[in-house]
């Protein structure tokens, strides 16, 4: 039987009133494990809706501290926050939101040594990194671990996101949609970087929505198909995402079969 | 043909700041050609120095990856929409 405290029936109520959600539902959501890859730009908003919604378990990767430049768009953090670890301060800031969670955190980067260990823990994992290499990183330790991947990257006033579903073979993979990264130097260039901050929250927001929906199992996912957001002039654009039967990864014959390393491109 | 062409807006400083512009050509290798001459410096933002299309950037018409069409010798028609999306990846340090 399903058996909620009187605090969190309360607490879901919004949630469980709903036919698709119900108490069933809410109770998968308790029992989710999701993993977020940056507890900044997109990762912020990701975790607060997730921890909101009763996300049970989330995990947390980040090395870095708040930095000032950082509050313009990175609202798990507060200007008390400065200096902070910033694992520290979105553990503390989802706790308080919701008492629930069990917020685990890695103050560290994530590499091709510890991605493996660290998702197998998981169901599914949020990319919102802001560079190439832990983009394609991702990409690859979710696809060999099979974990479900949704993926949100932000640029000036544009941003996109999918769902990779890489526990089916029917899915493509974020290399079926770019086989490579830029090389240094290249589009998106250092001296264009920049980003209107509030475009972390349409993106993260999507993810997270995306997220729920797969911990419910219901509705359409994103699988296949690549959302574009211009902020600029307020466009939402879908293109399709076909699996490549020639990717590197996943396509018939595989190049890649274990997980590589790019030099960073740029660093925003 | 004449179709329009998204900018994606990274690429906006080469097309004076313009999101959607006119461009002519019977294929996408046509209407790039085009558009290099319109607004230069696009071509190599797209394409390689053998010319062809850089894999960090997709172009599609309407929904459709030209990657899984015939790439750059892709025909177009009047009315179509192209796109250009070349990845991204901002979001937080990591």
């Amino acid at each position: 039987m399903l058996s909620f405290t009187d605090e969190q029936i309360k607490r879901y109520s919004r949630h469980i009133i709903l036919p698709e959600v119900g108490g069933k539902g809410q109770k998968k959501i308790n029992n989710a494990k999701v993993f977020c890859v940056g507890a900044g730009g997109l990762g912020s908003p990701v975790a607060l809706y997730l921890a909101a919604a009763g996300v049970g378990t989330i995990g947390i990767i980040d090395a870095d501290v708040v930095d000032l430049s950082n509050l313009q768009r990175q609202i798990l953090h507060a200007t008390p926050d400065l200096g902070k670890p910033k694992v520290e301060s979105a553990r503390e800031t989802l706790t308080a939101l919701n008492p629930d969670l069990n917020v685990v955190v890695y103050k560290e980067r994530l590499s091709v040594d510890n991605i493996m260990d660290i998702i197998k823990d998981y169901d599914i994992v949020l990319d919102g990194s802001d560079n190439f290499p832990t983009r394609f990183l991702v990409n690859d330790a979710t696809y060999f671990a099979k974990k479900i991947l949704i993926s949100g990257s932000i640029f000036r006033f544009d941003g996109q996101v999918t769902t990779f579903k890489h526990n089916l073979e029917t899915s493509p993979c974020y290399r079926c949609l770019y086989p490579e990264p830029p090389p240094a130097g290249l589009v998106p260039s250092c001296q264009e970087a920049g980003v209107l901050g509030v475009i972390a929250g349409t993106i993260g927001v999507l993810q997270a929505t995306e997220a729920l929906k797969e911990i419910l199992g219901a509705g359409d996912s994103l699988m296949g198909r690549l959302i574009i957001y211009d902020a600029f002039d307020m466009r939402f654009q879908e293109v399709r995402i076909h699996k490549d039967p020639n990717c590197p990864l996943c396509g018939r014959e595989p190049k890649i079969k274990e997980l590589m390393t790019y030099e960073q491109a740029c660093h925003l | 043909m004449a179709v329009k062409v998204r900018i994606p807006t990274p690429l906006r400083r080469i097309t004076a700041n313009q999101g959607e512009v006119d461009a002519e050509g019977a294929t996408i290798g046509g209407l790039i050609e085009d558009l290099e001459k319109k607004y230069p410096g696009l071509k190599e933002r797209l394409c390689d120095e053998t010319g062809a299309i850089r894999r960090f950037v997709n172009i599609y018409i309407n929904e459709e990856d030209i990657r899984f069409m015939q790439g750059k010798d892709t025909s177009v028609k009047d009315g179509d929409e192209i796109s250009i999306i070349p990845a991204i990846a901002g979001g937080s340090e990591v």
